[in-house]
């Protein structure tokens, strides 16, 4: 590796031209906004005030908040629960791994909309399965499935599974098997193997999974949206709404600066544990 | 692994795949039937595939996709590739901070993106239109691209480019004869997955097209919010084959070239 600053720099100019003009300086224009007055027909007066934040956490706001949070961290954690022993068995199928891979990237690639819409003809109030449920007489009016909370994580986990089991799949595949051998070789049991150098291991990939996974899954509003018509709401439906209804931008960009932050602690946290081979489980 | 451990694991990964297509398939088999209404199988008909080729809002939709992806595909490549470069070759002042903005676009909400461009659009009084959404689009795909790229570099020996050095190329010589063919499949996956990510995206089309321009994305949105419906069905079929056979298609040249790095070494 050479060390030449002019070069570097040269070649990076245009990519950090780029990501400053339509990435940098857009979040904290929305970081100054929602530290503005919010005037009428949503003006943005230039003058300081902390409203919008005082409003993100009062009582009305603060439920959609923790519901978000609450909501994304189980998908996250079921995600989790799921995806390892998947993962696993995956990177364990010989000469079936490569197709069983291709399986997971199907869904993965297809667009959320288009799968989130599968759910809705499955659960909906005339769907498959309130029409199978009346059919066999264990109901006599359909269950309203996609308009309650466990609807809404069904959506979370279905959309983001995907991202859940890439990075742990990974993490299994590179595990280096001589420690499972030694692990073995000196008497360990299976469970006592996997706990103490299986599980360890792959933290990397546990973690890169958890970030990649809630992210999505905290700041998404289409589930919600589409799910239950708005009846329920999540964080990414209300500043969608502030921006684009009700003209309340500080609200919307106050919002976004809590998700932007809480990002970059998780991202730094991840940065914190992992080296730099590690972080390719991001992508 | 013990036998009963790998049936435990078989038949729970079964389940976890079932999970993934049981849903997909119902939106398969019903794109084919005959009632308009509902989830009750009347019949077999094609008649929602001949209605979807002629709307003229999916058409038109599906075009300005992909004019976004293309573009966007051409900008983020090149701009990726560069980067790469710089990241690979040099160590400089900064260089932790520019790794970490680039690690920005994968992990930031895109919704978070969507609205700050929207808000500059906003303090400009740019009025938005089909190339308003470009901007977000590059962003958020200039890392995936710069990162496969990396990968590339990484992995092939740069003793190659010292031997062209030596045998008296000079920079540009030996970029375009040796660095450039070697990295090519990296560029090409990175520009492939770049297409892909855009053909893709939804949030920032949503919030950064101008009104009368969607996206395939925002027009299955805005259909999806109407209710189920067999022509959605229809297209979100068509929608999952194209995908079936992009990954397919992309697995097995991976495979392909996975195989003949194998027998290179």
């Amino acid at each position: 590796m050479r060390k030449s600053f002019k070069k570097a720099y040269l070649l990076l100019s245009p990519s950090l031209f780029w990501l400053t003009l339509f990435l940098v300086v857009p979040v904290i224009f929305i970081a100054v906004i929602s530290f503005t007055t919010n005037g009428d027909f949503g003006a943005i007066i230039y003058k300081f005030s902390t409203k919008a934040y005082a409003s993100a956490f009062s009582s009305l706001y603060a439920k959609v908040i923790w519901q978000s949070i609450w909501w994304a961290l189980v998908a996250t954690i079921v995600c989790l629960i799921v995806a390892y022993p998947f993962a696993y068995f995956i990177a364990h199928a010989g000469k079936w791994k490569n197709l069983l891979l291709l399986l997971v990237m199907v869904p993965f690639w297809t667009n959320l909309l288009v799968r989130l819409y599968s759910w809705i003809i499955l659960m909906n109030n005339k769907g498959v399965i309130n029409n199978v449920l009346m059919d066999l007489g264990i109901i006599k009016e359909p269950l309203a499935l996609l308009y309650s909370p466990g609807g809404v994580i069904i959506g979370l986990v279905y959309g983001f599974l995907p991202f859940m089991i890439l990075p742990i799949y990974s993490s299994i595949e590179q595990l280096d098997k001589t420690f499972l051998e030694a692990s073995e070789d000196l008497g360990a049991r299976p469970i006592k193997t996997f706990l103490n150098v299986t599980l360890p291991l792959t933290f990397p990939g546990i973690l890169a999974g958890f970030i990649i996974t809630f992210v999505p899954a905290i700041s998404v509003f289409v589930v919600t949206d589409l799910f239950t018509g708005g009846k329920l709401l999540m964080v990414g439906n209300v500043i969608r709404d502030a921006f684009l209804v009700e003209m309340n931008w500080q609200l919307g960009a106050a919002l976004s600066l809590l998700l932007m932050v809480l990002v970059l602690l998780s991202l730094m946290l991840f940065m914190r544990f992992t080296n730099r081979k590690d972080r390719k489980l991001l992508t | 692994m013990r036998a009963r451990t790998k049936k435990i694991l078989f038949s729970f990964s079964l389940l976890v795949f079932l999970f993934f297509y049981i849903p997909i398939l119902f939106v398969i088999i019903f794109s084919f039937n005959d009632s308009k209404l509902g989830t009750v199988w009347t019949g077999f008909t094609l008649e929602w595939y001949g209605s979807l080729f002629k709307n003229s809002q999916l058409i038109g939709a599906t075009l300005n996709s992909l004019y976004i992806a293309v573009i966007t595909t051409i900008i983020a490549t090149i701009l990726g590739t560069l980067a790469a470069l710089a990241l690979h070759r040099y160590t400089f002042i900064g260089k932790k901070s520019v790794e970490f903005l680039f690690y920005i676009p994968v992990v930031i909400p895109d919704i978070v993106v969507a609205v700050a461009l929207l808000a500059i659009y906003g303090l400009l009084n740019m009025s938005l239109g089909l190339n308003t959404a470009i901007p977000g689009h590059v962003a958020i795909t200039i890392s995936y691209v710069m990162l496969v790229v990396l990968a590339r570099l990484s992995s092939f020996d740069s003793s190659l480019e010292e031997a062209a050095k030596d045998l008296g190329a000079n920079e540009w010589q030996t970029f375009w004869r040796v660095t450039f063919p070697l990295i090519f499949p990296g560029i090409m996956a990175g520009a492939l997955l770049a297409f892909t990510i855009s053909l893709d995206e939804f949030v920032i089309s949503f919030f950064t097209l101008g009104p009368g321009s969607n996206t395939l994305p925002v027009l299955v949105y805005s259909m999806v919010r109407l209710g189920v419906s067999p022509e959605v069905n229809a297209l979100s079929t068509i929608i999952i084959l194209l995908m079936v056979i992009v990954v397919v298609v992309v697995g097995l040249r991976m495979r392909k070239g996975e195989n003949l790095n194998e027998k290179k070494l």
